[in-house]
């Protein structure tokens, strides 16, 4: 890496000649190590799915979660360094409730997605901190102003997505998305998508064993944000994998 | 310290430093005055009784809709009877304004508890008893929330009945009422109780209508509208508001 022995890498609050704060790109990369989280956002809601990869067979089914609720109505689905990203989701959680206090009301999104932006982003600034090596995908439903999604990056940038992916196999993720209509689809369907794309992406050879986390803020939820229900679970589950032997047969024929 | 930070902003970036998204506060110009204090409160727009008791499978708890500036009916619809989440509904009287302020308190708890996701609601037992430390801890600080809370709902298969005064005096019972209603509903609740200790939801909502009717002819400040919540196996219902069958044929007889 050009960076590497520069000595421009060494503090977040430093550019170096050429322009760029190595530290922050630092923080990019350790969201390269984590596994793929991607969001799709259709015509009435938002899904979340998460490959989380299991990285010992001592560890409880269920543990480590990467995907949290904010409040009642947000989602948040996060990649990289767990415990960074568990450090944003409380921020946001605070964030969340304080709005709640003042205002009486559930927080918009736009305005969260602010405010934690910009608190990534103050830990961009001071060579007392380091970034940090996560980035959270924030999703909520509203019936007046529909479904929103946000990505934000460890460098505090933000932006809304229709679809995004981040992690190990981002770029084939996008692919993927890419191919989909998001914007006619239910989030019925976007479930088995969301579900495919994460068995499709999986690297079988370098990580053996993951788990598939699923979410989604809704209309039939009523706005609420919540893991999809036990039923819609197995099911986009069985359809992944079902996708995943077709392919594997056809491949087989091909040869 | 350069910045007071509370439970909702986010912590300094490194101790005594700046705090993300505050002003820089130099040391020494801190002008805020902190140094009075304000003992002992009195009720200002005041909710009456509530009645509660507990029967065959559920909970059931009462309230009407006025809220009185003093001896003024001020206000007409003033919901007191909530649902908490499946597991539990509340009751309250006294200050209206005080009850709106726990009220929140309890709906972030709620929002807290779904947030940690593992499946678990919180039970009536420990509403009450978190809001038994609420109430005490204000009354410690000579600045109570003037209030009567009634808790209900099922815990472990049984109907639970509790309720919390402003000094933070909490008990359990089996028929609970506040206000005017200790004095004028509570005995006939008692002896409904006694007569018919397996009492069906049909007739404990009579009985609460008419507890609501004696009420309504001897308290001066109810109303005739009111609501009911019941708590049952089957979920929670708020019905309401309820009209008070009214009939004052008797008035001109009485001097």
């Amino acid at each position: 890496m050009s960076s590497i022995g520069t000595g421009y890498d060494l503090s977040a609050s430093q550019f170096s000649p050429d322009g760029r704060v190595f530290q922050v790109e630092y923080a990019v990369k350790a969201l390269e190590n984590s596994g793929t989280v991607i969001g799709l956002k259709g015509k009435d809601g938002v899904v979340f799915a998460i490959e989380k990869l299991v990285t010992s067979k001592l560890y409880e089914p269920g543990a480590n979660r990467r995907i949290f609720t904010v409040d009642k109505h947000i989602g948040m689905a996060v990649c990289g360094l767990i415990a960074d990203a568990r450090q944003i989701v409380d921020i946001a959680r605070r964030e969340a409730a304080n709005y709640r206090s003042q205002y009486g009301v559930r927080i918009p999104l736009k305005y969260l997605n602010d405010r934690v932006s910009m608190y990534m982003h103050a830990y961009t600034l001071y060579s007392a901190v380091r970034p940090y090596g996560c980035s959270v995908i924030l999703s909520s439903y509203d019936c007046t102003d529909g479904p929103a999604m946000y990505l934000i990056d460890p460098s505090g940038v933000s932006y809304g997505y229709h679809g995004c992916a981040v992690g190990k196999a981002k770029q084939a993720a996008k692919t993927e998305i890419e191919k989909l209509k998001l914007t006619n689809m239910s989030t019925q369907e976007l479930v088995k998508e969301a579900a495919k794309i994460i068995y499709l992406v999986h690297d079988e050879l370098k990580d053996k064993n993951f788990e598939l986390e699923l979410s989604w803020v809704c209309a039939d939820t009523n706005g609420n944000h919540e893991r999809v229900p036990e039923s819609v679970f197995t099911e986009a589950e069985k359809c992944a994998k079902q996708a995943m032997d077709a392919e594997s047969d056809s491949d087989g024929e091909d040869m | 310290m350069f910045n007071t930070v509370d439970a909702y902003s986010a912590p300094p970036l490194w101790k005594n430093g700046p705090s993300p998204c505050a002003f820089h506060n130099f040391p020494g110009t801190n002008c805020e005055n902190n140094d009075f204090t304000q003992h002992s409160q009195a009720p200002v727009t005041t909710a009456t009784s509530v009645i509660a008791f507990t029967f065959n499978t559920g909970v059931i708890i009462g309230g009407d809709l006025l809220a009185s500036y003093g001896s003024l009916a001020r206000y007409r619809n003033c919901p007191r009877v909530m649902k908490v989440n499946d597991n539990i509904i509340m009751g309250a009287g006294g200050d209206y304004a005080d009850f709106q302020y726990v009220k929140d308190l309890v709906d972030q708890k709620i929002i807290e508890e779904d947030c940690l996701d593992d499946g678990f609601k919180l039970k009536p037992r420990s509403l009450y008893c978190w809001l038994t430390r609420i109430m005490y801890n204000r009354r410690s600080r000579f600045d109570p929330f003037w209030n009567n809370f009634v808790v209900g709902g099922i815990q472990e298969g049984l109907p639970f009945l509790g309720t919390v005064d402003k000094l933070g005096t909490a008990y359990e019972d089996n028929a609970i009422c506040t206000g005017y209603g200790a004095h004028l509903a509570l005995p006939l609740i008692r002896d409904a109780l006694e007569k018919n200790p397996l009492m069906s939801e049909e007739e404990a909502k009579a009985l609460l209508t008419k507890c609501m009717e004696v009420l309504f002819y001897r308290d001066a400040r109810s109303y005739p509208k009111y609501q009911i919540g019941v708590i049952t196996d089957d979920g929670v219902k708020i019905e309401g508001p309820l009209e008070v069958s009214q009939k004052w044929d008797l008035a001109h007889m009485i001097h």
